[in-house]
């Protein structure tokens, strides 16, 4: 008798606790009704965005979750929590991701009030704006810069040419080991290349008259393109050895830093170690090609994002329209993570008194926003690899061509 | 008590039976094993919940009939006396089937479908879409101040839209349209009604809480244009220039005219002249997946290219690593050696590090200017630039980093041969490479055969050895998709997760393609290992 009533007392007794073991968990649910909006964003920023954000809480009577993720993650995680439907409602991310956040359906559209749109810089409004619809609110930018060795280097140098020649003389003193520090890689490196690329009179893709990206019109393999790229080649390998495949992104900076380079191509996220490194530099803008264009350096935005089917939409839509585009809280996330801001006020205020600030906005003057279209993802593994085969001796033509070749058939299809 | 019931077997001298085998897993195990048992149970009861909870709010009736099924089952084996075996069976079987089984048929059927960007949800979702993405400003489209409110009960009132035009008039706006509001008390600061006969304000929290309801209501100004909320205090008058009709299937711009027409087989709205709308759905594609890598021939050659190479890449770092693991055991193995300890744990160095620092930093001595490689050989190869070379370097790298494990238990199965079997082929005239030949590595492989199967297919999907080196390239100019160093599983990660357009669909017909090759060849070879066969027996 005992030992048969054994499985049915066990079983009762196992079921009994775990009736206990839910019990506990009623008083975090309680908990969870109130209205909080979870806001996605990379560990460098997520404490200022709490901070910054707990205004808008306090107003309106709600909790704001700041939950972390790497920058990187952000849109793939962002895409596969929409479709599970445990997506934040809001999230931040860079103005190139909205073309494919619209693919997939994943954010919704912004409609700001005049008076708060009127405070943005108008291009970083265009560049979060796809198919004449805005999907997000931009906050901050950046460019790339030239960067030089005040010791080496005093003065900024007005054309490549000058640039290359004050390196060149450096080097062949035996004061440095290289002319110019700038990322190539194996793989290439379009992002800062572009800023040449453009000086000498090459294009991506073209622009329709309101400035929307039209993927139809490829320019790899025309021949304003294809002269840029020659003459980009003849800084590379088998020309003068100023672009090489050796630096990658991940030896530029201690190139420079090191003394070994008087110029560096660099970004707002070199100037940490820059101040922390022992030597005296200056920013300047990218200096473009003799008697050719200016260089246009890519212009990234930073922006906060809805997520589609938000339960809390009205708050997400009330704090992108007015908290986002306010100066106060602009200028509470400068304090902390220190980018150049695109609310107009916050940016007058803060370039009088960062001197860097200034000097990277200015650089980023000529500066093209970085196209948003999705067309656009596919161009940077064959342009960057195009552009390494070039820059190691490649026929210029025959790389390009067949580049624009597999890009246009895979933005076809 | 206890260890006689965990032997499972009578003791000798003992009578033929005492208890039933399962020791405290059985019903009438100690007290202490019951109270396991209990907890255990509960712990996995209140995990069973926990996981119905989510399935009964998203209404998964199916889920909830799983896990309770697989409740039941847990019960049943724990608590009946009847299943011995199965009590130690079923966590692995559970497992095998949570962690091995459901997601290879997850693959598989994605690998039917065109599950990408574009294509991730379903049609109501890219309908929906469409439709909210359409909305834009009407030209000249009035601002206004607003605020929400409602003629009934905060949470389920009818919804209705105070609002003030720049001139400071004020206006009531519900579903029926537009109409002046004159007892409205309006903020002068915020030029925002505060308060109106008749009509309750809503607090921002009670706005939020009808979001979804918020999203899609909008005051119907005439002419399809409506005013619609943009934040809480602000709201615009608007259109939807893209409507849906389910009528026809198809979605309307208004503006342009033109008239997209869904394809249920592609998944997407398409005009008439091939032009698509950017949201898609997920359908199902049979067997194009798989087509694509097998008969198209860009997609085809890049697939049997990197096959060949990936088959090739295994098979040497698997011979490489075994030779080299090998001849250094062997070497180690002589008795007179001296400091043999020493030598052993400096041999076992690099197996002691993390192998993705290690990968990073075979990527930086591989560099043409500032590598080791060069500065050290005087040369100037671009090793990781030219296809051959930067294969030869990634197979370097992963022997370095691989024959240390080899070593190791080859160490192991020598000392396990006794030596004087060596010797006594010596003694009957075999000189050391023929003693070594035939009787010391046949004794070996018994050991080491398993052991390669598994390195093989460990180094046929090696996917940090070339992501964190190569990344697969050097690329040919023409085809970025597909590079020199690629294997199988670099190219399909690079196809679902690294490129501008995540292809899941595609990646996911790749994964399975990669399990049915080395499923094939771990069979063939542990069917054929004659040295296996012999220990079976």
């Amino acid at each position: 008798m005992r030992l048969r009533s054994a499985p049915a007392i066990a079983a009762l007794a196992a079921t009994a606790l775990m009736a206990t073991a839910c019990g506990g968990g009623d008083e975090d649910a309680q908990e969870n009704t109130d209205t909080t909006l979870v806001i996605w964003s990379d560990p460098e920023r997520a404490a200022a965005i709490e901070a910054a954000a707990q205004n808008f809480a306090d107003t309106n009577g709600v909790r704001v979750d700041v939950q972390q993720l790497a920058f990187g993650d952000i849109q793939g995680d962002l895409l596969n929590a929409h479709q599970a439907g445990n997506a934040p409602d809001i999230f931040i991310g860079a103005h190139d991701w909205t073309g494919n956040l619209v693919r997939n359906g994943a954010v919704q559209p912004v409609e700001l009030p005049e008076h708060r749109a009127e405070t943005l810089d108008e291009t970083s409004v265009q560049a979060l704006t796809y198919d004449s619809q805005l999907f997000g609110v931009p906050y901050s930018q950046e460019n790339i810069f030239l960067m030089r060795n005040t010791a080496l280097a005093p003065d900024a140098p007005e054309t490549f040419e000058e640039l290359v020649e004050v390196g060149t003389s450096l080097k062949d003193g035996g004061e440095t080991s290289e002319v110019l520090s700038m990322a190539v890689g194996q793989e290439g490196d379009p992002y800062r290349m572009n800023a040449l690329f453009t000086s000498a009179g090459g294009y991506l893709f073209g622009q329709d008259a309101e400035g929307n990206w039209d993927p139809n019109d490829l320019g790899l393999n025309s021949d304003e393109s294809i002269a840029a790229m020659e003459k980009i080649a003849e800084y590379g390998e088998s020309g003068q050895g100023v672009l090489r495949r050796s630096i990658d992104t991940q030896n530029d900076a201690s190139l420079f830093f090191d003394g070994e380079a008087p110029f560096f191509i660099a970004g707002p996220w070199n100037i940490g170690d820059a101040d922390a490194a022992d030597l005296e530099y200056a920013i300047s803008p990218i200096p473009g090609f003799e008697g050719e264009g200016p260089a246009r350096p890519y212009i990234g935005y930073q922006a906060f994002f809805i997520t589609e089917g938000s339960a809390n939409s009205a708050l997400a839509q009330e704090f992108l329209a007015n908290h986002v585009t306010d100066p106060g809280f602009i200028l509470s996330l400068y304090e902390s993570d220190p980018r150049t801001p695109v609310q107009l006020e916050a940016l007058e205020e803060v370039s009088a008194s960062d001197a860097n600030i200034a000097a990277i906005a200015e650089a980023g003057a000529e500066g093209m926003p970085m196209p948003s279209i999705p067309e656009m993802g596919e161009t940077w593994e064959p342009l960057g690899k195009a552009e390494a085969a070039i820059i190691g001796g490649a026929d210029v033509r025959e790389t390009m061509e067949s580049t624009h070749e597999t890009i246009a058939e895979k933005i076809g299809g | 008590m206890s260890s006689r019931n965990s032997a499972g077997a009578p003791g000798p001298g003992a009578p033929a039976r005492t208890s039933p085998p399962g020791g405290g897993l059985a019903g009438s195990g100690s007290l202490w094993g019951q109270v396991a048992k209990i907890a255990l149970l509960g712990l996995f009861t209140a995990l069973g919940v926990w996981a119905a909870l989510p399935l009964y709010v998203g209404g998964n009736w199916a889920g909830i009939a799983v896990v309770a099924a697989v409740l039941v089952l847990v019960y049943w084996v724990y608590l009946s006396k009847r299943t011995v075996p199965l009590k130690y069976l079923l966590p692995g079987v559970l497992f095998l089937i949570a962690f091995q089984i459901l997601p290879v048929l997850y693959t598989m059927s994605t690998s039917v479908t065109n599950f990408s960007d574009g294509h991730r949800g379903d049609k109501e979702q890219a309908i929906a879409a469409i439709e909210a993405y359409s909305v834009t400003r009407a030209e000249q489209g009035r601002e206004f101040g607003l605020t929400v409110a409602t003629t009934g009960d905060p949470e389920t009132g009818e919804l209705v839209f105070l609002l003030t035009d720049s001139d400071g008039t004020a206006y009531a706006g519900d579903i029926e349209g537009l109409r002046p509001l004159d007892d409205a008390t309006v903020d002068p600061a915020s030029g925002r009604v505060t308060e109106a006969f008749g009509y309750t304000v809503l607090t921002p929290a009670q706005v939020n809480a009808r979001s979804q309801e918020l999203e899609e209501f909008a005051v119907p100004v005439g002419d399809g244009a409506g005013i619609r909320a943009n934040s809480l205090s602000t709201a615009y008058e608007g259109r939807a220039t893209r409507v849906y009709d389910a009528g026809c299937d198809c979605v309307t711009d208004t503006s342009t005219g033109v008239v997209y027409t869904a394809d249920d087989e592609r998944g997407a709205f398409y005009s008439e002249d091939g032009e698509r709308l950017a949201q898609g759905w997920r359908v199902n594609v049979g067997f194009d997946n798989f087509a694509r890598f097998l008969f198209n021939p860009t997609f085809a050659s890049s697939f049997f290219t990197i096959l060949v190479w990936n088959i090739g890449f295994a098979v040497a770092v698997t011979g490489l690593v075994f030779v080299v693991g090998l001849a250094i055991a062997l070497t180690l193995h002589v008795p007179r050696l001296r400091g043999k300890k020493a030598y052993r744990i400096l041999v076992v160095l690099p197996y002691a590090m993390s192998s993705l620092a290690m990968y990073l930093l075979w990527r930086d001595m591989f560099n043409t200017d500032f590598g080791l490689f060069n500065q050290l050989l005087g040369t100037n190869v671009d090793w990781l630039g030219d296809a051959w070379t930067a294969r030869f370097a990634v197979i370097l790298a992963n022997v370095w980093l691989g024959y240390p494990y080899m070593f190791l238990v080859a160490t192991g199965a020598l000392q396990a041969i006794p030596r004087e079997l060596t010797q006594a082929a010596r003694i009957d005239g075999a000189g050391a490479w023929q003693a070594f030949r035939h009787v010391t590595l046949p004794m070996l492989m018994v050991a080491m055969t398993p052991i390669l199967i598994a390195t093989f297919a460990f180094n046929f999907n090696n996917f940090n050895a070339v992501w964190l080196i190569t990344k697969g390239g050097p690329f040919p100019p023409d085809d970025p998709s597909a590079g020199a160093t690629d294997l199988l599983i670099t190219y399909t990660y690079r196809m679902a997760f690294s490129q501008a357009t995540a292809e899941y669909g595609y990646a996911a017909a790749l994964s399975v393609m990669i399990f049915v090759i080395v499923s094939v060849m771990s069979v063939i070879s542990l069917s054929r290992g004659k040295a296996l066969q012999e220990v079976d027996r």
